[in-house]
């Protein structure tokens, strides 16, 4: 079904949609969950190029190498006039040391309550939903998690400021996200130690051109299942040459996940803009 | 959470380091109207523009009646007093002015585009191209969907 939706989506959208009435590289790249965001956090903006007349459709692959894990996550967004954003994704995450992977779902809903990126007093502000789904549970239950969905929710805010550094753009963003998830929800939705709680996030940028931005990102999380689970983070230069495509590289450091140490390495995202 | 804020404001300050390196030494007496070359630079920037708009397929109409004479030395004296040149602008507000074109988001940023792709072939650095931008930026209230 997923792979038939982002089909439908991508040949639906080429010769329809073409939105770009944004400013480029103005509504950030694809995050791991779909969403529109950085690479691991999402973000206020709305997803792809469309401007409140527009609609606009986007899809997108990313992989994480880690140390010992690796992570795939393929989707797309559908960008309702800049008001509504849906996005879906299925993540692929793979345990080298047991030759296994974990598969995961991913439906999210965004809009915008208030703002708008560049030109609004106060930052842009969204409210985010993200449903996630474990097709692989057993690793999951194995380590206790209560659930094998859940539901994530997110306010995020953004906002760019232009010129504000030396001249050059500078970018930033908060979300706060109420969640269960355990490393996302790959090893599922809460556990002995911890249910529901707020999670804080936030990332920051500067446009050293229109199309170049280089950025950190930070991702709190939760230990619901006493393994130990760390916060991430992630250094990221992220290429908008139009606005059509765009390409991410980051450097990821995701902490001890399920019980094992320092998970770093590359992470490589790309998405089309339709 | 404070590991977070840590860390963040760590990488800000390798950042505005980065950036305070890359930047080269302003006056900063001098007004943004001198920086981008005074009464010839901003000149260039409209003359620019209006080139640009002449050669737009989407928002040419917007100007079919539009007096260019005019439209040239309003948009001049605009630019010049908002960069805090030597000049008062005493033209229509831009409420006024745009009232019943019905001008979208999308076309607004189209403009946006063109004064981007003037200021590049005048070859007005990136960092001097935002601080122009960012003066103009909050004109887009009165300007938009009215």
């Amino acid at each position: 079904m997923f792979k038939s939706i982002m089909l439908i989506s991508v040949l639906i959208s080429t010769p329809l949609f073409a939105a770009d009435g944004k400013l480029l590289a103005t509504p950030g790249v694809s995050q791991v969950e779909g969403s529109g965001g950085g690479g691991i956090v999402p973000w206020a903006q709305l997803a792809g190029y469309a401007s409140q007349d527009e609609i606009a459709a986007n899809a997108f692959c990313s992989q994480s190498q880690l140390s010992d894990f690796r992570l795939r996550s393929c989707g797309a967004q559908l960008n309702l006039y800049d008001r509504v954003e849906l996005s879906i994704a299925k993540q692929n995450f793979r345990i080298n040391a047991l030759d296994t992977s974990i598969e995961q779902n991913i439906v999210g809903v965004k809009t915008r309550l208030y703002g708008d990126l560049v030109y609004s007093k106060w930052p842009m502000l969204s409210l985010g939903m993200q449903y996630k789904h474990l097709n692989d549970t057993a690793i999951a239950q194995a380590l206790g998690a209560k659930d094998t969905t859940g539901i994530d929710w997110y306010l995020a805010a953004s906002k760019l400021h232009l010129g504000a550094i030396a001249g050059y753009n500078l970018f930033w963003n908060v979300t706060a996200r109420r969640t269960d998830a355990n490393e996302m929800g790959i090893l599922g939705f809460g556990g002995s130690n911890r249910d529901i709680r707020l999670q804080w996030e936030a990332s920051t940028a500067i446009f050293f051109s229109r199309e170049l931005a280089v950025g950190i990102e930070y991702r709190q999380k939760p230990d619901n299942l006493g393994l130990k689970e760390d916060d991430w983070s992630d250094v990221f230069v992220a290429w908008l040459p139009n606005k059509s495509v765009s390409i991410t590289a980051a450097w990821l450091d995701l902490g001890t996940i399920a019980g094992v140490k320092d998970q770093k390495g590359p992470y490589f995202s790309m998405t089309g803009y339709f | 959470m404070f590991k977070l804020i840590q860390k963040l404001a760590t990488t800000l300050c390798l950042l505005f380091l980065l950036v305070g390196c890359a930047a080269t030494s302003q006056t900063p007496q001098s007004t943004l109207y001198d920086r981008l070359g005074g009464e010839t630079g901003v000149d260039t920037i409209v003359s620019g523009l209006i080139k640009q708009i002449g050669q737009d397929k989407q928002i040419f109409h917007y100007f079919a009646d539009t007096h260019i004479t005019r439209f040239r030395t309003q948009l001049t004296q605009h630019l010049c007093a908002i960069t805090d040149g030597p000049c008062k602008y005493t033209g229509d507000n831009m409420t006024d002015i745009h009232t019943g074109m019905k001008i979208t988001e999308k076309d607004f940023n189209h403009l946006v585009d063109l004064l981007i792709n003037a200021m590049n072939l005048q070859g007005i650095p990136h960092r001097m191209q935002n601080q122009l931008i960012a003066r103009l930026a909050p004109l887009r209230a009165n300007i938009i969907y009215i």
